[in-house]
């Protein structure tokens, strides 16, 4: 048998290219759908419906809300879980990478039997401070945070592992305490880590259905973020849900064009 | 930049499957219903294999309870369950979802298949009414339907769009109301769930499932005059995989025995 000549070593093999073009055309099909399905003479009417504009603007609202929290809450959890040297880090790791993994709906009930107002937690919250967190804008931040922030944690704490523990030793030998390092030597070397995590959990907590439904509940306005609108907009008006669930679609991309560097590196090597 | 041709030709190949998809969706006109082929009225075909049926929310307890009797009756059939809100049921449905028997908590939602061909000649086997239920400690001390519109006190109620929505709504302009709930459920089981939990302080449920969830909630009376009743049509569906079994089935529903079980929960006579 003849060698194979370079061309024919570069052939794509018919078993990778079959499900290689289905693979895509499964994922990008469906989109095609909704753009093809979409109201598009309709479209701006339906986008200046109140409905709209209001899920809209609590989607953004409370998903930045959310990010600003994981970030407030999960940068210092980061660190610890980069640096710490107890034996029970990974424990801790596993336990709050874990509403990754959960159903978001799981997740929702959990806070609601925590959180709610007659909850483990929230019953002290609402006997002694009077908050109670279900079906309010700050119960939709909670919900979006606690499935959210493991994304960034994960993100920042690989970047806080990857990072040249040097410099923190020569800031340290220099005089700075570990907090001043963090802040003016390791911080600013992770930058870019940072902002991915944020992008990761702020997209994350744009699109939370299963918690927020079932711990903040229903109210346009004050609940109804963007997927549940588009959800119950399915049942009595398909071509709002259509319009609505566009305007998640270019949201998501645009996410994804402002990640593109990270995720989709040109020429192939990761 | 030189890339192998035949990967470039791969590429051509999703992104021409993928608009040709878009064609497709594009030209296909939504919903093409095909004749369902009933047998005559004289024929009685045996009633075997699985009957699915889709059934709203406030249907739970009875359907589940007629459906055991049915398969006890016709031995070797299985009766699955999907229990929703009737207008997510009614979209399920015309969007082709695989069920033989369609139980609505509106006329408005049966009509909604009548009209798309989906299903013909449905019969109305129940009615039902509204109920305010509180949590068993009643935090808000709630006596009367007109306590749900005082300032604080927390109300579920059904989202607009679905029947028990509708119903309450309705109820609450009869008796020249304001009320500003503190969530609108998708369906009437997540508002007396809410009402169990005691993270509301009222909801507004049906008759039937203050009846259902006698331990846990209290009914608060009705004032005369302004309840609102909504009825229950039930038909076998023109897709129905099962035909046979689908007629059965609501047989079974409309008939003395069914009749008593639905009674037995606090539903109304057709």
């Amino acid at each position: 048998m003849a060698r194979a000549t370079a061309r024919d070593r570069r052939r794509l093999p018919a078993a990778l290219a079959v499900p290689a073009v289905a693979g895509a055309a499964f994922l990008v099909l469906p989109l095609t759908g909704l753009l093809a399905r979409a109201p598009w003479t309709d479209l701006g009417s339906l986008l200046r419906s109140p409905v709209v504009a209001d899920a809209l603007r609590l989607s953004l609202l409370c998903a930045t809300l959310a990010t600003g929290l994981s970030a407030l809450l999960g940068i210092p959890l980061a660190w610890v879980l980069a640096r710490s040297t107890s034996r029970f880090v990974a424990l801790l790791r596993a336990l709050v990478t874990v509403p990754l993994v959960l159903p978001p709906v799981v997740g929702g009930v959990a806070l609601l039997l925590t959180l709610g107002r007659t909850g483990v937690v929230g019953q002290y919250l609402d006997r002694w401070f009077g908050i109670s967190l279900p079906f309010t804008t700050a119960g939709v931040v909670v919900a979006e945070a606690f499935v959210a922030m493991p994304f960034l944690v994960v993100t920042v704490e690989g970047a806080f592992r990857s990072a040249d523990r040097g410099l923190e030793e020569a800031a340290a030998t220099l005089g700075a305490s570990r907090l001043f390092a963090l802040r003016h030597v390791t911080l600013p070397l992770i930058v870019p880590s940072l902002l991915a995590g944020a992008v990761l959990s702020w997209a994350r907590a744009l699109g939370e259905f299963g918690a927020t439904i079932t711990f903040a509940g229903n109210f346009p306005g004050r609940t109804q973020t963007m997927p549940i609108a588009v959800y119950l907009a399915m049942e009595s008006d398909p071509g709002a849900a259509i319009a609505l669930a566009l305007v998640l679609l270019v949201v998501s991309v645009a996410v994804l064009a402002a990640l593109r560097d990270r995720w989709l590196p040109r020429g192939g090597a990761v | 930049m030189n890339r192998p041709l035949s990967v470039r030709r791969a590429e051509l190949a999703i992104v021409a499957l993928v608009l040709s998809g878009m064609a497709a969706a594009c030209s296909s006109s939504p919903g093409t219903p095909a004749s369902g082929s009933s047998s005559g009225p004289g024929s009685t075909p045996a009633v075997t294999g699985t009957v699915t049926v889709f059934a709203a929310s406030s249907l739970k307890e009875t359907f589940t309870s007629i459906a055991k009797r049915f398969e006890a009756a016709h031995p070797g059939t299985t009766v699955v369950l999907s229990f929703a809100a009737s207008s997510a049921l009614a979209t399920q449905i015309t969007s082709g979802a695989p069920a033989d028997v369609f139980a609505s908590a509106s006329a408005k939602d049966m009509a909604t298949l009548t009209s798309a061909g989906a299903a013909t000649a449905p019969t109305t086997f129940a009615t039902n009414s509204l109920t305010v239920v509180v949590p068993s400690a009643n935090p808000a001390q709630i006596a009367s339907l007109a306590d749900l519109a005082r300032a604080g006190v927390k109300v579920a109620q059904c989202q607009p769009a679905v029947p028990c929505g509708v119903l309450a709504a309705k109820v609450l302009a009869t008796a020249g109301l304001t009320v500003t709930p503190a969530t609108l459920e998708p369906d009437v089981k997540s508002v007396l769930t809410k009402v169990r939990l005691g993270e509301v302080d009222a909801g507004l449920v049906y008759v039937t499932d203050a009846v259902a969830a006698a331990g846990s909630v209290t009914a608060v009376p009705m004032p005369a005059g302004v309840n609102a009743t909504t009825a229950y049509p039930i038909a076998a569906l023109s897709h129905a995989a099962n035909p046979a079994g689908a007629r059965a089935f609501v047989d079974a529903v409309v008939s003395a025995e069914g009749l008593a079980v639905l009674k037995a929960a606090g539903f109304g006579a057709p």
